[in-house]
């Protein structure tokens, strides 16, 4: 008979690494539907009848976020036979609100109290049995990261589980809060089954709507309800909700107070001296900039580049391309096949794969700064600047990651809690220049603008003004409105983390990266590769003879497309298609437009066709020409990841639509107006563009729409 | 009204009510802002805003707008 059990805990309270612990290798990462938290499911080593369920890390039922939501959901609604509470022993208290919460479900219970080691160490003690019994479910006492006991708890939660049977909670609140629990139990919930009693009896005494709804109380049964709950409030002088977490909270001091005997506080810990260090007032800063350089240098500029490099020039390019080409050749393969293997499968993965390395460097480093408990200081540290722009202190970790390559950075988005934030950071993160971008700035600076120092400089404040305008602009309309999220966070406890978790985590990311270069990166490369190298010759559709390229499809396309580009000074369908042919591959841009001018090869810098550029680029529509680079869509590796963090595609369409219209204003706006500005030429377009420009300005300096939010507050204060 | 807004760096409060409304209410209680207990107020972010405070063993950070809802004595 198989058993489904749930895990659940606070944040940083060893959950992810005791489901490590539990399930192995044996784990299938995924989402819950609808929405981008992760869902981790996993079998019990050695019982591969028993399914682990890894639920969000949550504070608390109530529903203050989407991760209490799922839980809260989950645990309703779904049949699971068991739940494991893991809770830190070292902040027993406020792990313990959970607790309370929990064991008001009906579901059986193992307790597993995590982080002994350290426990015993500081000198406490803690008397599992009376633990117990104050909550009426067996306890162990674990270590998830030495994987100490383990084993216990799995036995006893299995023992749970098959019971197949209801947990009836044990824990009393005081006398005057008990009184009206009792009534409204007696006179609205005696039909309900008896496990269930207690649940629904705190929900009604803290006017939960949806509670109500679903029990379909009659108005009269609410009023008399309403009666109890006042009187209630009355006597203890203050709200129901609040009664309610004072109570829960109180019932836990006096349980720890019978159960622990604590060592006196006295010394500050390891933990708390590093934590006055590291966010001191004037220190804080320079040691972030400090690690944030560490992990940048070495995952971007020296390990990960070098990898990179030596991926792609010396494994794909030396190793492996002439091997397979080689091979191709002997067998007598078609000639088309060996250019869509080796021109666009090979070539175009390849690129993808060969950001594996510095990938894999820099979510060791990002695994290490979450399990550290850093990332929460950094959340502390950058807070106030980052707000003001509808984003998260957690955000500059993504934009760093982004200045190498986008599919990183758009992953490491994760960490960040707040969604709004979240999809905020995700659209935002492509506006800094990553490192394929380079090869295009450098190609426009050497032709048009004698070297590269300030344009490149340039980029980068491009990048950024982008990306706060976009948070100026973005957070005042209708889908970043609601309510606001609580910024009231938990700042973990200094950890040691487990290799182990870092290893996992790092792997989950990457094998999620690998498995998209298979799939949509794989097949984008085909269809690309194809509209470039077939086309028609003579009215035949066949593939083409080097020097062919005007004839391909993709050159059809671009033409029949190269209006739009016209008020931006490039409609021509060379720079359009270039352009469009940076959705592979931002560097793709520079070779493609050197097969356009008809250059076999071009160095990375394009040097050979600066002369054809400058005949068909001025230095200004050049310049509209990078803006719009750097800005619309980014290659389809970072659109794909923008898929996958945002699990919508109508999330994904509008970040896509957004960036490539902020790339066509943009370059719109500094063609026209320095073509106006410079050069005098004042035309209707000119006009278009003052008026866009006049929107744009309305767009970020409108006041922001505070009404529906706080109504929404309202609201949802009431559900939860 | 005193709130934790108003208490001092190193100093300790003890909450009389958490007033607000919605979400921001409902997790600062959550997460061990109740009546009577003890608050420590350790430190202000670099840039101001938020701050740190210590409570029921553990560190809490909150933006000072959010510690406005919260009333000490």
């Amino acid at each position: 008979m198989s058993v489904t059990i749930a895990v659940a805990g606070n944040p940083n309270s060893g959950k992810t690494t005791l489901f490590n612990a539990l399930t192995g290798s044996n784990q299938y990462v995924g989402n819950w539907p609808g929405v981008t938290v992760e869902k981790k499911e996993g079998i019990l080593i050695g019982h591969p009848d028993v399914v682990l369920v890894d639920l969000p890390g949550i504070y608390s039922l109530s529903t203050n976020s989407l991760e209490e939501e799922i839980a809260r959901d989950y645990l309703l609604e779904s049949n699971s036979d068991a739940i494991i509470n893991i809770v830190d022993g070292t902040s027993l208290e406020r792990n313990l609100y959970l607790t309370t919460q929990l064991a008001e479900l009906g579901i059986p219970m193992v307790l597993a109290i995590n982080m002994m080691d350290e426990v015993e160490k500081s000198g406490t003690k803690i008397d599992s049995t009376a633990l117990g019994e104050a909550f009426g479910v067996p306890v162990v006492k674990i270590s998830a990261l030495k994987e100490t006991q383990i084993d216990e708890l799995a036995g006893a939660a299995m023992e749970a589980a098959q019971k197949k049977g209801h947990l009836l909670s044990v824990h009393r609140f005081s006398s005057g809060v008990e009184h009206a629990l009792g009534h409204i139990e007696e006179v609205a919930l005696h039909e309900q089954p008896e496990h269930k009693q207690r649940w629904y009896a705190v929900k009604l005494f803290e006017r939960n709507e949806l509670v109500e709804a679903e029990l379909g109380l009659s108005a009269e049964l609410k009023a008399h309800i309403e009666q109890d709950i006042r009187q209630c409030e009355l006597e203890y002088d203050d709200d129901s909700d609040s009664i309610i977490a004072s109570e829960r909270y109180d019932f836990i001091e006096e349980v720890l107070e019978r159960v622990s005997v604590r060592k006196k506080a006295g010394d500050l810990s390891p933990s708390d001296r590093i934590d006055r260090l590291v966010t001191n007032r004037w220190l804080a800063l320079p040691i972030f900039a400090l690690v944030m350089f560490v992990v940048y240098y070495v995952s971007v500029n020296t390990v990960g580049t070098t990898m990179t490099r030596w991926t792609n020039d010396k494994l794909f390019a030396q190793i492996i391309l002439p091997a397979v080409s080689g091979k191709l050749v002997d067998w007598g393969v078609a000639n088309w096949l060996q250019g869509l293997l080796v021109d666009g499968i090979l070539a175009g993965v390849g690129s993808v794969l060969s950001f594996l390395p510095q990938m894999v460097v820099l979510f060791l480093f990002l695994g290490l700064l979450e399990f550290s408990g850093y990332m929460s200081r950094v959340t502390f540290i950058l807070d106030r600047m980052f707000r003001k722009f509808g984003l998260s202190g957690k955000s500059f970790i993504p934009m760093l990651i982004g200045s190498g390559c986008t599919v990183p950075a758009i992953m490491a988005t994760r960490t960040i809690e707040n969604e709004h934030a979240r999809r905020l950071t995700v659209i935002t993160t492509s506006f800094i220049p990553c490192g394929a971008k380079l090869p295009v700035i450098s190609m426009i600076a050497g032709a048009f603008f004698g070297g590269k120092g300030w344009l490149a400089f340039g980029a980068y404040f491009l990048g950024i003004a982008a990306v706060v305008i976009s948070g100026l602009i973005l957070k005042k309309t209708a889908l970043f409105q609601g309510e606001p999220s609580p910024f009231v966070m938990e700042l973990p406890a200094y950890r040691w983390p487990s290799l182990k978790c870092i290893l996992s985590t790092t792997w989950d990311r990457v094998s999620s990266f690998v498995q998209k270069a298979a799939t949509v990166i794989l097949l984008a490369t085909i269809v690309i590769w194809f509209l470039t190298f077939f086309g028609w010759v003579d009215g035949r559709l066949q593939m083409l003879e080097a020097g062919q390229i005007n004839h391909s499809i993709l050159a059809a396309i671009g033409t029949s497309i190269a209006w739009i580009f016209k008020p931006l000074g490039w409609g021509e369908w060379r720079p359009v298609m270039a352009a469009l042919s940076g959705l592979v591959a931002k560097e793709t841009v520079v070779s493609s437009l050197g097969i356009f001018y008809g250059f076999s090869e071009v160095a990375v810098g394009g040097q050979e066709m600066w002369m054809s550029l400058r005949a068909a680029f001025s230095p200004l529509s050049a310049t509209s020409f990078l803006i719009f680079v750097l800005l619309s869509a980014p290659c389809i590796a970072a659109i794909s990841s923008i898929r996958s963090e945002m699990n919508s595609a109508m999330w994904t369409s509008f970040a896509v639509g957004y960036m490539t219209t902020v790339g066509y204003v943009a370059a719109l706006m500094v063609y026209q107006l320095g073509m106006w500005l410079l050069e005098g030429v004042f035309t209707l377009w000119t006009g278009i563009t003052l008026a866009v420009t006049g929107v744009v300005l309305w767009l970020i300096f409108r006041p922001s729409p505070p009404a529906s939010g706080r109504l929404k507050r309202a609201k949802a204060g009431a559900r939860g | 009204m005193k709130t934790l807004r108003d208490v001092r760096i190193g100093e300790t409060a003890r909450v009389v009510k958490v007033h607000g409304q919605g979400r921001i209410r409902r997790r600062v209680m959550d997460m061990g802002i109740t009546k009577n207990v003890e608050i420590f107020v350790r430190k202000v972010a670099p840039l101001g805003d938020p701050i740190e405070v210590n409570l029921r063993g553990y560190e809490l950070s909150l933006r000072k707008i959010d510690a406005e809802i919260i009333e000490v004595n």
